[in-house]
Parts: structure tokens; C-alpha cells; sequence
């Protein structure tokens, strides 16, 4: 177990990522095998579910099993969506992808496109990062110019037409159904579920959306199998992932490795902790994955099972490093105003919970703390968890409960003596700018 | 009301959807018409509503629901830094002190002569970059010293 470059392989940074870099990358080869051999979409579909492939947005779904919830036969349009929204505090794999390999995320799209007999599909992408959005536009011109996208691909009766469409500032808009409002022009706020986006999607129609790793993995096992890419990995959690490493490391970034190599491996890929200092918690999924201590982080490997073991979640696979130097009620306090910021108001639970965790941490951090304010914190997320539409909710309240659980003591000196327990010099020298040698 | 240049840009977009479907393309034809006229009036989001044949508050909606439109006149350049957890590890609330020192404003202000407004930011999808911001919503500056900062704003000030 350890680094391997599937999605990530044979990149040069900013100078390879046009078509004719991907062709001789060995791109797009999958598609047209498929197209010449006219392989049956049922064994496309056989062969991902083979990858045991999980959805790299977050939820970890298995990808396969998902594509086969799409009606086969439906009389009308079908759409397949791209979540390039990646806007979860900590994750940003899914930039480097559509930057530097953009084309593997459109043959994915393809491929997934002929197996679920969709006729258009759309990749949303994250506002902010707008000059990616540019390229990708680049990206799908070069495809339809080489017969990959558009009427009759490749000289075959099989039609997919893909666009790009940009989000403007809003977190929820990665929920998928809320993305589908989005395209649709609208409030970007999520849908009751059922019904499910595969029978009641994008204008009302059946659709699939995944995450931009998800597509990215899709070329790999269509080329060297389904079981060459989840040997890569371990059972249960096939292939390899992007882990993007932020925080209080030497070298920050994204690092493609098989899933089951150890925490402590891919620590030091990251050129260990900055300073020599010492681990103090890991938020290994994202910033609504549950925090993990250092002592039982340092005993995970990187796959689903082992890190919902530890009792947190892979989630996108953001894995945000906080040293000694780190308060950690400053922390989660910053990270629930994000939560109040982000709900989008549609649900009392949620839009007035999270206000309140955030007003709660926030009078804790700043010396007014009570002494049952972690009773309330408590209570405050019980009554928001599992009450809500989406899962925004639940992403707001494991953070609180996890912070609380695993670094009470630390709120618990807050409450009481009004101020933080590392001191504030400190924690300013140790999350003072840090460029590392990336850049 | 919106340029030639700006509507057939708007046309572009449509042409992505369903030919039912033109609402699709809101908030692209909003960006488009807030990149030409610096920021969205309540004239603008009409003028895009009408263009787009759908009723004006549905647009005024979608233009006060996302983050990166704005509502108000902005400064010529407006700075939007990273302080989300993340990038805070690595100096994104230093950056962000460093620019309201350096231009003397807060979040959410405009310095007098107009030129450069400030806002805090969300994670903008490019932690391993932080300290990050983005100059007028499009441009993304990463790893930013202070020595880039400044560098920065004197080639802004120009
Ligand atoms: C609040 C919220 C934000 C989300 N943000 C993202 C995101 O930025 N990118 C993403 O792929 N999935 C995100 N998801 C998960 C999506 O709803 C969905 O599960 C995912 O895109 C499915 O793709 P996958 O099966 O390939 O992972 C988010 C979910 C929630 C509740
Ligand atoms: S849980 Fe929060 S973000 Fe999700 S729909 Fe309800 S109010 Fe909106
Ligand atoms: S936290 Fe700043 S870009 Fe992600």
C-alpha cells in the first residue's frame, strides 16, 4: 500500500492537460474500445460494480450499484451531472484533476453517459475557481472537435453532449439535488428525498450526479479492469484516492495513494508536521468529518473502513492536519460560523441550530462560556441531526459533538478560566503564512 | 441595457440548455452582466430577467442567494481572502490582517478613493494554495506572503 498515480499519472502541472496529451497518456482508448466492440451497457456497469469504485464526493456510495438505479428503457431525455462544486472546507483534489487531466473526467462522463443511455450532461463547477471553469470550456472544444462529443460519437449511433456550468458562491450547491436546482436557474436549495435523482432529477428528468474523482476513475477500469483497480486497494474500497493535505504540514497538497495505505505514510509523503512539532488532531474527511485524536489517528490506514472505524468518515478525503499549537475551540469555532453561513434556511432545525452552535462556541472562544454550555452544544446538535432535509445539518453537528468529545478539557478551561488553554503568541507562530516548497 | 458584446456572451450559455430551458442560464447571464457593469443593480437583474423570459424576482432571488454576486457597488478591486479553518492553518488570517492593516479597511469596506474593497471569504477549493484569495471573483492568487500582498496592490493601484 502506497503512493500509486492512476488519475494523477504522467502529469506535468500546467503543460499536458490538452487532448493530444491525454491521447498519448493512453486516453480515451476505453471509450473507443467500447464504442467499436458496441460492448453491452450492462457489462459497463458489471465492470464498475467489479471495481467496487465508492463515490469520491463524500458519501462514498458505490458507484456501480448507483448506475444501475437509472431506468433502462424511459421515454424521454436522461442526464448525468458532474459535482465539481468541491467546496468542502479542506478538499481541493477535484481543482488539480480538472486542471491538469480534464479529459478524463469527460471520457468518464462518456462512458458513464453509453452505459446509462444519457443524452446531455452538464459539470458543475465551483465558482471560485473560475479560471478552471475557462479550461474546461477549452477542454470540451477539443473533445467535440474530435468527434468525442456531440452527434454520433465517433461514427456510431451513440449521441452525448456535455456543458460546463459555473456555481457563484454557495457551499449547499455540492448537495447534489441542491445542484440540480442550480442548473435549473434557481435558489440553490435541496429537494425532499424520494423522490431520488435517478427517477426525479434535472428538470424533472432521471439523472445521475457524481463526484469529479468518481468520472475520473471510470477510464482506468474500463481499460485494465475492474479487478486491477480494486486490487489497488483493499477490499470493500477498490483503487486509489486523492487525499488533499492541509494544515499544519511540511508540504501541503493533493497525493494519490492505494486506499489502505496508513495515515502515518501519507504523513510523511506531506514532509511531516511542520516545525518537528507534535500532532494534536486530524480531521481526516473534510471539514464535517468528525475530528480524530492523534494517538488513534497515527493507527488508521486511509480507506473507508478503518477511518469510520475511529469512529469519523473519509468523506472527500480532505484530511486537515492541526498541531499542538492549535486551540482547539478557536478551530471549531470557525468552522461552525461556516455551517451558519452556508445552511440554507429551508429547514428551522438547521437554520436556527447552527446559529446556535456557532453563537455558543463563539461565546466560549471569546471568555463568556457557561458552565452547561456543553450540555447545550450537546443538545443543540441532537436536535438537529436526522430533523433536517439535507445533510448539511448532520456535516454542522458532527464537528461540535467530536470537538467536544475528544478535546472537552480544553472547552472545559475555556469556561472556566475565559481564555484558551494554548496561548494566543503560540497559536499565532504556529499558523503564521507557510508557503511550502510547492510553490 | 446590457452591451452587444455581454448578450451574445448570454447567448452562448443558453445555447447549453434545453431550448425550454432558458432560465438555466441565469447565473451565467448575471455574472456576464455584473463583469460589464462592476456590480448588479436592481435595473441589471431585470434587464437579465427580461432577456432571459423569466419574472424578475426569480433572478433577484438566485443574484441574493450566492455569494460572489453583489448587491452593491464594490470597489474597482475587490479582495476576497480565505479564512476558513484550512487555509487559517497555514496564515489566511494573517493575510487577511495584512491587507485591512495595509488598506486600512475592515471586511466589507471600501477604501475612500474607491479603488479596493475587501471581503472574507469561504473555502474557495484551494487549501493546499493558502494563504488564497481571489481578485474580482475570478482570479485566483495563491501562496500569498506578504510580500506578494504587496506586490499585489502596487501593481493594482497602477
Ligand atoms: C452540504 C453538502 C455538500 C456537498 N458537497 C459536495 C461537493 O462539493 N462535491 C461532491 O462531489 N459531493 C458533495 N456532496 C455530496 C453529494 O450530495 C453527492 O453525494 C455526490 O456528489 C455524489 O457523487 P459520488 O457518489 O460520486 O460521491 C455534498 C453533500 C452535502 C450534504
Ligand atoms: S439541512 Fe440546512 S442546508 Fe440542508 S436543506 Fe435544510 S436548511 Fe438547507
Ligand atoms: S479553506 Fe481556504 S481555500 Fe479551502
Amino acid at each position: 500500500m502506497s503512493a500509486r498515480n492512476l488519475i494523477l499519472a504522467d502529469l506535468d502541472g500546467d503543460r499536458t492537460w490538452r487532448l493530444q496529451d491525454y491521447l498519448a497518456r493512453g486516453g480515451y482508448a476505453a471509450l473507443k474500445k467500447i464504442i467499436a466492440e458496441s460492448t453491452p451497457p450492462a457489462d459497463i456497469i458489471a465492470e464498475v460494480k467489479a471495481s467496487v469504485l465508492r463515490g469520491r464526493g463524500g458519501a462514498g456510495f458505490p458507484t456501480g450499484l448507483k448506475w444501475s438505479f437509472m431506468p433502462r428503457s424511459f421515454p424521454g431525455a436522461k442526464y448525468l451531472a458532474c459535482n465539481s462544486d468541491e467546496g468542502e472546507p479542506g478538499t481541493f483534489k477535484d481543482r488539480d484533476i480538472l486542471r491538469y487531466n480534464p479529459h478524463s473526467v469527460i471520457e468518464g462522463m462518456i462512458i458513464a453517459a453509453y452505459a446509462m443511455g444519457c443524452e446531455r450532461g452538464y459539470n458543475y463547477i465551483h465558482g471560485e475557481i473560475f479560471e478552471v471553469y475557462d479550461r474546461f470550456e477549452e477542454a470540451l472544444a477539443e473533445a467535440r472537435a474530435a468527434g468525442l462529443l456531440g452527434d454520433k460519437i465517433l461514427g456510431s449511433d451513440f449521441s452525448f453532449d456535455l456543458f460546463a456550468h459555473h456555481g457563484y458562491g454557495a457551499y449547499i450547491c455540492g448537495e447534489e439535488t441542491a445542484l440540480l436546482e442550480s442548473i435549473e436557474g434557481k435558489k440553490g436549495q435541496p429537494r425532499f428525498k424520494p423522490p431520488f435523482p435517478a427517477s426525479y432529477g434535472l428538470y424533472g428528468k432521471p439523472t445521475t450526479i457524481n463526484n469529479t474523482e468518481t468520472f475520473a476513475s471510470v477510464p482506468f477500469i474500463l481499460r485494465d479492469g475492474g479487478e486491477t483497480f480494486l486490487n489497488y486497494g483493499k477490499p470493500n474500497n477498490g483503487g486509489t484516492k486523492l487525499f488533499s493535505i492541509s494544515g499544519h504540514v511540511n508540504r501541503p497538497g493533493n497525493y494519490e495513494i492505494e486506499l489502505g495505505t496508513p495515515f502515518s505514510e501519507l504523513l510523511e509523503m506531506a514532509g511531516g508536521m511542520r516545525g518537528g512539532r507534535k500532532l494534536k488532531g486530524v480531521i481526516p474527511g473534510g471539514s464535517s468529518s468528525p475530528v480524530v485524536p492523534a494517538d488513534i489517528m497515527m493507527d488508521c490506514t486511509m480507506d473507508y473502513d478503518s477511518i469510520s472505524k475511529a469512529g469519523s468518515m473519509l468523506g472527500s478525503g480532505a484530511v486537515i492536519v492541526m498541531d499542538e499549537t492549535t486551540c482547539m475551540v478557536r478551530a471549531l469555532e470557525r468552522l461552525s460560523y461556516f455551517y451558519f453561513e452556508e445552511s440554507c434556511g429551508q429547514c428551522t432545525p438547521c437554520r436556527e441550530g447552527t446559529g446556535w452552535l456557532y453563537r455558543v462556541v463563539h461565546r466560549i472562544e471569546h471568555g463568556l462560556g457557561r458552565p452547561d454550555d456543553l450540555d447545550l452544544l450537546n443538545s443543540v446538535t441532537t436536535n438537529i441531526m436526522g430533523r433536517t432535509i439535507c445533510a448539511l445539518g448532520d456535516a454542522a453537528s458532527m464537528p461540535v459533538q467530536s470537538f467536544v468529545k475528544h478535546f472537552g478539557d480544553e472547552f472545559a478551561y475555556h469556561i472556566e478560566h475565559k481564555t484558551c488553554l494554548v496561548p494566543d503568541d503560540v497559536q499565532r507562530e504556529g499558523s503564521k503564512i507557510y508557503v511550502g516548497p510547492s510553490c | 441595457m446590457l452591451s452587444q458584446e455581454s448578450l451574445k456572451l448570454i447567448d452562448v450559455e443558453v445555447a447549453k440548455y434545453p431550448s425550454d430551458q432558458k432560465q438555466s442560464a441565469v447565473m451565467a447571464a448575471l455574472r456576464i452582466a455584473q463583469q460589464e457593469k462592476g456590480w448588479l443593480a436592481r435595473e441589471t437583474i431585470d434587464a437579465v430577467a427580461s432577456y432571459l423570459d423569466m419574472p424578475a424576482i426569480a433572478a433577484f432571488e438566485v443574484a441574493s442567494f450566492y455569494n460572489m454576486y453583489d448587491l452593491e457597488p464594490v470597489g474597482e478591486h475587490k479582495i476576497t481572502v480565505c479564512t476558513n479553518l484550512p487555509c487559517a492553518l497555514s496564515g489566511g488570517v494573517h493575510a487577511a490582517d495584512y491587507l485591512k492593516q495595509k488598506l486600512g479597511i475592515e471586511f466589507n469596506e471600501t477604501t475612500p478613493d474607491g479603488k479596493f474593497t475587501l471581503k472574507e471569504g469561504e473555502c474557495m477549493g484551494a487549501c493546499g494554495d493558502a494563504p488564497v484569495l481571489l481578485h474580482n471573483n475570478h482570479k485566483m492568487c495563491s501562496w500569498m506572503t506578504t510580500e506578494k500582498i504587496d506586490q499585489l496592490l502596487a501593481d493594482l493601484a497602477k
